[in-house]
């Protein structure tokens, strides 16, 4: 590799298949820990060139068993797989139990498959830059494709759309009429999706729902969502399912809109960086600066309400002068 | 390999080799970690070896526990430690529970196995040896 700058040891060793190093990395990476942070920005400049693909849906639509079974047939087709399963935190006591991995059927010497369980730590729609920097060196580890695997309420639905290239969304039968679907405002995220479960009834007419629903609108990048029946059990329509994410990742490559979908999701990473940072600063501050202490204070006693003591923190603290 | 700097929440690996079915022991104690502020990652009912294994470092955890309720622990629990061994993983501290009479639970502290938490453990017990272990010189 002449002319490439050295990499440090670590990334290294990321690069040449370790699989410590690579979970170590990662561990460092959830963390916040400083000690990732050059091996993520030598890494970075190998990375943004594979399919990213989200699945998120409710829970207990079968998310874990769909990414098993495709993780099955991509194996079987030769392509190297990254898996990160995303399962919330407990408020209460930070803790979690993540559970994805029940589901994963793979040999355990299959060094084609890396499969990570991470915790939503905090708040749910923050947890996506750290998921892309994992992607990222699943990427540099050499893993041809990538899924990320979320929980489906709120937050980390939209969030989705921010880490994946391609996102499925994965309902069942019998979920709730249309307006449901309209409501929870997963159209804007869908470019796939999945009635799973499809062996059950009602499926057929939760996808024509759908598919009446995808005929209203379409995207701004001109894609309309396809709709696809799948079941793991029976099994069914995998094939489909790969069709219609590949359909939407070369959609990405002839529009020009994989371009476009990258710095988006590029500036919202930035801003969610700054964002935290500031976050913790202000809250920080609140607490040991003297001025802002009075500040919080007449806050506190209905001297100034809180919108107009952050546009005054905001103007003396943080605009460029 | 990034030298930690910073520690996160503490992760663990629950996973029951072998056999038999019994999985309660183990969904108590996992939820009981949970309350405690960890990570558990649950691995579920009938890994090999070869699977706690890999589960483990792609995981990157700080601890491993295993239920046991098949008698087959003399023969899983070694092979497991072995593996770690050539993972080059063998830091990582191994606890278990379950049914393991005193003698057997004597020889596989021997070969490396640090806590085995018999029926009647208390989890506040389980919970305080899981954070030593987890936090103890890696």
């Amino acid at each position: 590799m002449s002319g490439a700058p050295r990499l440090p040891p670590a990334a290294r060793s990321i690069v040449a298949g370790d699989r410590r190093a690579l979970a170590r990395a990662i561990t460092a990476v959830e963390n916040g820990d400083p000690a990732a942070r050059p091996v993520v920005r030598a890494l970075y400049p190998r990375t943004g060139h594979v399919p990213v693909i989200g699945l998120t849906g409710p829970l207990g639509v079968g998310k874990s068993s769909l990414l098993s079974a495709l993780i099955g047939r991509l194996r079987a087709a030769g392509r190297s797989v990254g898996a990160i399963a995303v399962d919330p935190s407990s408020p209460f006591s930070g803790g979690s139990v993540l559970g994805d991995r029940i589901r994963l059927e793979r040999r355990a010497d299959d060094d084609g498959v890396y499969f990570r369980s991470m915790a939503s730590r905090g708040e749910a729609g923050g947890i996506s830059a750290a998921t892309r920097e994992v992607a990222r060196l699943l990427e540099a580890a050499g893993f041809s494709l990538i899924f990320v695997e979320t929980v489906g309420s709120g937050q980390v639905d939209v969030a989705i759309r921010e880490v994946a290239t391609t996102s499925v969304v994965v309902l069942v039968p019998h979920l709730g009429d249309e307006v449901q679907t309209l409501k929870a405002g997963l159209f804007e995220i869908a470019d796939v999706f999945d009635v799973n479960k499809s062996d059950l009834p009602g499926a057929e007419r939760a996808a024509r729902d759908l598919s009446e629903l995808a005929s209203l609108g379409r995207s701004a990048d001109g894609w309309s969502p396809r709709i696809v029946r799948t079941s793991t059990t029976a099994p069914m329509g995998l094939d489909e399912l790969w069709a219609a994410i590949e359909a939407h990742e070369r959609f990405l490559d002839d529009s020009g809109a994989r371009a476009t979908g990258e710095r988006r999701r590029l500036a919202h990473e930035i801003a969610e960086r700054v964002r935290e940072r500031v976050g913790r600063d202000v809250v920080g501050r609140l607490q040991r600066d003297r001025e802002l202490r009075d500040l919080l204070d007449r806050v506190a006693a209905r001297g100034i309400d809180p919108a107009s003591a952050a546009d005054r923190l905001y103007r003396d603290r943080y605009r460029a002068r | 390999m990034v030298r930690r700097t910073k520690t996160g929440p503490i992760r663990v690996l629950i996973a029951k080799p072998g056999l038999d079915g019994h999985d309660r022991g183990a969904k108590v104690v996992a939820r009981a970690l949970r309350d405690a502020g960890m990570e558990v990652i649950y691995a579920g009912l009938r890994q090999t070896p070869e699977e706690v294994v890999r589960a483990a470092v792609e995981e990157d955890v700080d601890l491993i526990g295993l239920s046991i309720l098949s008698g087959a622990h003399m023969a899983l629990f070694p092979r497991i430690l072995t593996l770690l061994r050539q993972e080059k993983a063998q830091r990582i501290p191994v606890f278990a529970g379950g049914i393991i009479p005193d003698d057997d639970a004597r020889r596989l502290k021997k070969a490396g196995v640090r806590a085995i938490f018999g029926p009647g453990t208390s989890l506040e017990e389980i919970v305080a040896t899981a954070q030593r272990l987890a936090r103890g010189p890696a």
